[in-house]
């Protein structure tokens, strides 16, 4: 057999049946619920009397609609109320495992299926949501579906699917302090742009990316989509195993040790075809930020708002020169010193134990500037009870930040926590498309380190002046 | 998904082109968490005055139209967004069959998922089949698609092409979903061999 990268050794052995047109049947491990794209799903199932084929592989949580304040009141939002509302009847009837609003073990749903050991190397994963590719990061293939698609999967476990093709971004050398895996997925993402991606599934590689922790390669993983890829990937390694090892639904004992067994197979064979490959020295990456509505805006933080004119491109110039109106920025204006209104620390993309540590390193000892809300919202309830015992809540605190409950929050204004037109939000989160906070809300992608180092001087820092 | 085999129906003429998405179904219409109950909203814009009563000038909220199940239009019918809410409110409405001298991509593969059948036709012969529609309630347009013909009130019958296998499922009712089911058996095997292979996957059961 020729030899095969990870990915081409997933999809082959998770294809049910080849048809015709090259279609495959592949089989889904794991399919992860939400309240906002499974309504019309259940409902087909019921309007045609099927089933839902496998429960046991699935998980429902809410996290996109509900409110980070306050939950022992009802939620306020009607339409919000009653999408959760029909998740909860949806689960029972069809017997889906759910962990509901007030559980420790609700979050986002991309935190809460690696953290449950849900999320496993070599599986498929899908979601009714984009940023599904999060799950890449543990070794498996995951990716986001429309609403047909959840309906399929509920009904037969498998999806109608093309192969992708390869790609691979290879992150050598060692980062220098203050830069984080963010900084390593937005500097490829500013490489390669918004359709770097496109038609691939992109496998992440090199010691760069080996260094990285379980949360930092999730982060890469998560805005694989942002790059415009399928899904994105990191070869399951002894990291990988430990994060694995004793999460609720990880297999344990002898069970557990076949299953390494299993997952040490999967790394690509050695001359492995890739139909694109790209490289990054770790060494040439800053801090970075955006500056425009797009994810490929990216600068180093100590750089300068870039010029329209030097654009040769009349379409290009026009969509640039709309970008700084919209943002509210001057051509050549240095990107750090500019004042930010919000901070948000939270969202899958960067919402998790480490994040949070990252953050509260920086916020130790200082305060919030005057005139800025910062809020930190936690991936998951689990990831809440550790900050809390590790004290970093208390840190936030007495630094002045909100300390919030697990959900979705600002990264995409559909519950109540949104940005109000014209104000500048620096945020972990993954999309900065105008509106994307809240109608007219400007948004800055950063670090959690970034993003604390905004919080306690009110403007876009290097963060590196401050550790 | 029903069958579509023979439909024998009142048909609508909507003489214009370019009716997207928007039209079929305003995005304020998406916050809902169901497929159905859309029909109401089909077309809105059209349909309803800024008061919200009905434009009686509207073909569908005329006699013998507002039954109507077949609907003719001209060209790039279903236009503008991917939102599978556009097939999903002309079903609920009742529309079965959309005629049209060309569609939108997606619009049209979304109407085949919902078990709409897109029939393309020159657009002097939609002009014609138009003219037969305002005859009114006894003009009824018969869709025959075994024979893939549209039969005219007068007995006429006007032939159309559609994807083999696209037919097949809507003959017998298959939505994608109902496709894959026919292989239902290999999906079987499948976990079987899986569960041999790798008996340590787990199962997600709560306590």
């Amino acid at each position: 057999m020729a030899p095969r990268t990870l990915f081409d050794k997933i999809w082959d052995s998770h294809v049910v049946e080849t048809l015709p047109d090259k279609t495959a049947i592949l089989y889904i491990d794991r399919h992860l619920v939400h309240e906002v794209t499974s309504p019309q799903a259940f409902e087909g199932l019921r309007l045609s009397g099927r089933r839902l084929r496998h429960p046991d592989a699935t998980i429902a949580v809410v996290d996109h609609n509900v409110p980070t304040s306050d939950r022992t009141q009802p939620i306020e939002e009607a339409e919000s109320r009653n999408q959760i509302e029909t998740l909860e009847r949806n689960v029972k009837e069809f017997g889906v495992p759910y962990f509901p609003l007030l559980s420790a073990r609700q979050g986002i749903v991309h935190v809460v299926g690696p953290e449950q050991g849900i999320s496993l190397p070599g599986m498929t994963i899908v979601c009714g949501d984009s940023h599904t590719s999060t799950h890449g990061a543990m070794g498996a293939l995951a990716f986001g579906i429309g609403t047909s698609e959840v309906e399929h999967v509920m009904a037969t476990q498998t999806i109608l699917q093309k192969p992708a093709k390869n790609m691979k971004v290879v992150v050598e050398g060692q980062v220098g302090p203050g830069v984080t895996a963010k900084d390593i997925m937005l500097a490829i993402i500013g490489h390669i742009g918004t359709a770097g991606g496109t038609g691939h599934v992109i496998e992440f590689a090199g010691s760069a990316i080996r260094e990285l922790d379980m949360a930092g390669r999730m982060t890469i993983c998560n805005m694989s989509i942002e790059a415009g890829a399928r899904a994105g990937l990191v070869a399951p390694d002894e990291t990988t195993f430990e994060y694995v090892r004793g999460r609720p639904f990880a297999p344990k004992g002898e069970a557990f040790d076949a299953a390494v067994a299993y997952w040490k197979t999967l790394a690509a064979d050695e001359g492995a075809h890739y139909d694109r490959v790209v490289e990054l020295r770790a060494e040439d990456i800053t801090p970075v930020l955006t500056w425009g509505t797009s994810p490929e805006t990216v600068i180093p933080v100590t750089g300068t708002v870039p010029d329209p004119a030097a654009e040769a491109d009349p379409g290009k110039r026009a969509q640039m020169q709309r970008m700084l109106d919209y943002m509210g920025l001057e051509a050549g204006q240095k990107i750090a010193g500019t004042p930010v209104d919000v901070v948000f620390i939270g969202s899958c993309t960067n919402s998790r134990i480490e994040d949070l540590r990252a953050a509260a390193a920086v916020a130790a000892g200082r305060k919030v500037a005057e005139g800025v809300r910062a809020m930190i919202v936690p991936g998951s309830g689990i990831v809440k009870a550790q900050a809390e015992e590790e004290g970093l809540d208390k840190v936030f605190l007495e630094a002045g930040f909100e300390w919030r409950e697990a959900g979705c929050s600002m990264c995409l204004g559909m519950n109540p926590d949104r940005l109000t037109p014209g104000q500048r939000c620096a945020s972990t989160s993954n999309r900065n498309f105008e509106g994307r906070q809240g109608p007219g809300g400007r948004t800055h992608l950063l670090s959690p380190a970034m993003a604390a180092a905004a919080a306690v001087t009110g403007c876009l820092t290097d963060v590196r002046e401050l550790i | 998904m029903d069958k579509f085999t023979v439909l024998s129906a009142v048909a609508a003429p909507l003489p214009e082109e370019n009716i997207d998405t928007d039209k079929i179904i305003p995005a304020r219409f998406l916050k809902t968490t169901k497929r159905t109950g859309l029909g109401v909203h089909a077309f809105d814009s059209m349909r309803y005055r800024a008061d919200g009563s009905e434009n009686p000038d509207f073909v569908l909220n005329q006699e013998p139209y507002r039954k109507a199940e077949i609907l003719i239009t001209y060209d790039n019918l279903g236009c503008g967004s991917s939102r599978e809410h556009a097939p999903w409110a002309l079903l609920d409405f009742g529309i079965r069959c959309v005629i049209a001298p060309s569609f939108a991509d997606i619009f049209h593969n979304n109407c085949f998922k919902n078990g709409i059948l897109p029939i393309v036709l020159p657009h002097d012969v939609c002009t014609q089949l138009m003219e037969d529609a305002r005859m009114g309630g006894n003009a009824r347009l018969t869709i025959d698609l075994p024979r893939q013909v549209v039969v005219r009130p007068d007995g006429t019958e006007v032939p159309f092409a559609v994807d083999p296998l696209r037919k097949k499922l809507l003959l017998e009712g298959l939505d994608d979903i109902g496709q894959t089911l026919q292989h239902e058996k290999e999906i079987t095997s499948f976990e079987e061999r899986r569960a041999k292979a790798q008996p340590w996957i787990p199962r997600i059961v709560l306590d």
